[in-house]
């Protein structure tokens, strides 16, 4: 199928029921448009000033919401470890996480509990969840991740390390570290290795740059099971995850899912972040499914994504007022330790870049 | 006496048994070879990696985000190049999360040239190191320090990088330098060194050495002078105070320092030194240009100009794309004593 890159597949592994219970839909719908919500209103404060930049993943909330919630979320072994994306707003709004949070990383403030204003919107940190820092490179997690599912490997249980990046992402070698050194005989790691499949890198469609059918079919050489999964549809989302990680759980060895997801707005702001009619919706594919099963109205909806809009609003303006970090944070945390920290600010200022810049904060 | 190796295969014993060390890996690091250099033989918690430096450090950050502590190796730093972006990731990883992430990990390398290595076995990646922030970096010049600095590594939260010089690996430590608790040379090569061929009945016989925390940061005098302040780190510590001490018949003294941590430095006692002295050589063997030397210089320059008797001088790597095989070649590419004597004479006659 040489349209594969292009077009939505169907999902490769049939889940024993593909549907999810009314109140699992209810709850995925909820989440999915809270995640909307929150990328449309960082969207509009990096339009209106309120942020530098706005990079995310509207069009992934159905397999991002999924994720989110079969997560096994808590600190140390016995929890997944999630080397996640840029794009991956959903999946934290899944687990719990405050958006008000996510829009004071987009206004920079000193409050932004992920990067305390020093990364971009969606750069995401959380220690007592194993949500390791998200960083702007696309691959580097596909490197780093091996290390976490080792520790888990040896450590036992059922907690597995979650990686994720894009299409584009794959091309790098990381993507084959991945690969190599989770299927290491005898060493296989419990590790759900994602490709989340937009069919973009940036401006340049992945058809034109790869010549396999699928980038999950990269991992059937080394043994790795894998799926392809409709990621604009929950239910199918939901089930496959749900599969491929309790084999991951429980087996302890390597699964690979590959979900095709749209991009709705672009890459990023540096693309204009305007809504891309022409890619399917998953929002409006559970919208249209619930009020086909009649489980909520048009009406109904439409009052919650009012009630949230506002809510975001709101918090969006009193996150407006809050500080930025004072000039000399950048010296705070370049080193663990009390006499690391000293000596990491041991060269003199009265040549620095401090001192010249004093007084312009 | 240890040799540097040996003191290092200590070092990583202890790490393994009192510090908490759970994985020492990279590639032919574990059974049979137990590394290139023999550094990680009979250690316990050795394994031996796809060849994939950059599978290397990630899976390091990974361990220690997972509250595991690495040392990871890579084999020679000449093929660190490739993980320069993951580098600068585990720098940035405490720095980015706003204190939430630390990184207690050790990455070893062995550098420089003095082996006839060629073009990629003899690269330096001291002044590349000190282009990464967010690692603290250190670099022995004898055993007794490689042991003590790779302790205070493993224990210290943050990413360290243990840079050894390839060309004292084999050395042997000086009297009155030893490793707290080391047996004699004769008995430690029983003990600790894997026998040639068939090794797979082989166990060590691990001596008890004691603790031993060089603090990072702290430089050491290597010979007190009068005249010039020579300051330089791992190779070509040796060489200087050779060269150092060959000058004393001429009647000039020169006080050699070894740096032995490049990040943080020892700042105080360079800049005490040259204050005594008046006059500072900088002397390493990674390329000149955007040379390490080169911001000793600057606050050299920035804060004791007024002290200075003669303009202050690095000697380093010549700018050219390869170290060459040929012995001329090699010897013409990094600091060689001559060159070194020659330059503190200089120093030491000028006149302002």
């Amino acid at each position: 199928m040489s349209t594969s890159f292009t077009q939505p597949a169907k999902a490769e592994t049939p889940g024993v029921d593909s549907k999810v219970a009314p109140d699992l839909l209810l709850k995925m719908h909820d989440l999915m448009l809270r995640s909307r919500l929150l990328e449309e209103r960082l969207i509009r404060m990096q339009k209106q000033g309120d942020g530098y930049f706005w990079i995310g993943g509207p069009g992934e909330e159905a397999f991002n919401v999924a994720l989110g919630l079969l997560v096994d979320k808590g600190e140390g072994l016995d929890h997944d470890y999630l080397h996640l994306h840029y794009r991956s707003s959903a999946t934290l709004t899944a687990m719990g996480a405050d958006p008000v949070d996510a829009l004071r990383q987009m206004k920079s403030t000193a409050r932004d509990p992920y990067s305390g204003g020093r990364n971009f919107a969606g750069h995401y940190s959380v220690k007592r969840w194993n949500v390791v820092p998200v960083s702007s490179p696309i691959e580097v997690q596909y490197s780093m991740a091996p290390g976490t599912a080792i520790a888990q490997k040896r450590h036992g249980g059922r907690g597995i390390t979650i990686v994720q990046g894009g299409d584009a992402g794959s091309a790098e070698g990381d993507f084959a570290t991945c690969l190599i050194w989770s299927s290491r005989p005898g060493m296989e790691l419990p590790i759900l290795i994602v490709v989340t499949n937009n069919a973009w890198g940036i401006s340049t469609a992945a058809a034109t740059q790869h010549g396999e059918k699928h980038v999950s079919d990269r991992a059937k050489p080394f043994g790795i099971r894998t799926a392809v999964i409709d990621g604009n549809d929950a239910e199918a989302s939901y089930h496959g995850l749900k599969d491929a990680m309790e084999y991951v759980r429980s087996e302890r060895r390597p699964f690979v899912v590959e979900a095709r997801v749209s991009r709705l707005y672009g890459h990023s702001s540096s693309s204009g972040a305007n809504f891309v009619a022409e890619e399917a919706d998953c929002l409006q594919r559970i919208e249209a499914k619930i009020e086909q099963k009649g489980l909520l109205s048009r009406a109904q909806m439409d009052e919650m994504r009012a009630r949230f809009t506002q809510h975001l609003l709101e918090a969006s303006k009193r996150v407006r007022d809050e500080p930025q970090p004072p000039a000399e944070a950048i010296w705070q945390h370049v080193f663990a330790d009390p006499e690391g920290a000293v000596a990491a600010a041991q060269l003199p200022r009265s040549s620095g870049p401090s001192a010249s810049n004093a007084g312009s904060a | 006496m240890a040799t540097m190796v040996q003191a290092i295969r200590l070092a990583l014993h202890v790490g393994e048994e009192r510090l908490g060390v759970t994985d020492v890996f990279g590639e032919d690091v574990g059974p049979p070879l137990g590394g290139v250099f023999t550094a990680t033989q009979g250690l316990k918690t050795a394994w031996n990696t796809p060849l994939d430096e950059r599978g290397i450090v990630g899976t390091a950050i990974g361990l220690a985000l997972a509250g595991q502590r690495p040392v990871a190796e890579i084999q020679f730093c000449d093929y660190a190049f490739n993980t320069i972006d993951l580098l600068k990731l585990a720098g940035n990883m405490y720095w980015s999360s706003n204190g939430e992430w630390s990184l207690p990990m050790v990455v070893m390398t062995p550098v420089g040239s003095g082996i006839h290595g060629s073009v990629y076995h003899s690269h330096s990646f001291d002044s590349m190191a000190t282009r990464i922030p967010g690692w603290k970096i250190v670099m022995p010049s004898t055993p007794r320090d490689a042991y003590g600095l790779l302790l205070s590594a493993i224990r210290d939260p943050n990413p360290v990088m243990f840079l050894a010089p390839k060309a004292l690996l084999r050395t042997k430590a000086q009297p009155g330098d030893e490793i707290p608790g080391e047996p004699d040379e004769r008995t430690l090569g029983r003990m600790i060194d894997a026998p040639l061929g068939d090794r797979t009945k082989w166990t060590p016989e691990w001596p008890k050495t004691d603790d031993l925390f060089i603090r990072i940061g702290e430089a050491k005098t290597v010979r007190d002078g009068r005249d010039v302040t020579c300051v330089t780190w791992g190779r070509m510590v040796a060489m200087c105070a050779s060269a150092a001490n060959e000058l004393a018949a001429e009647g000039i003294e020169v006080e050699v320092i070894d740096l032995r941590s490049l990040w943080p430095y020892d700042w105080e006692r360079v800049a005490a030194s040259i204050r005594k002295t008046n006059r500072a050589l900088f002397v390493n063997e990674d390329t000149e240009v955007t040379n390490f030397g080169e911001h000793l210089l600057r606050r050299t320059i920035e804060d004791l100009f007024y002290e200075l008797h003669a303009p202050p001088r690095l000697l380093a790597g010549a700018n050219v794309p390869g170290i060459g095989l040929a012995d001329n070649l090699e010897r013409a590419s990094v600091p060689q004593k001559p060159g070194i004597a020659a330059a503190m004479r200089d120093l030491a006659r000028h006149r302002p």
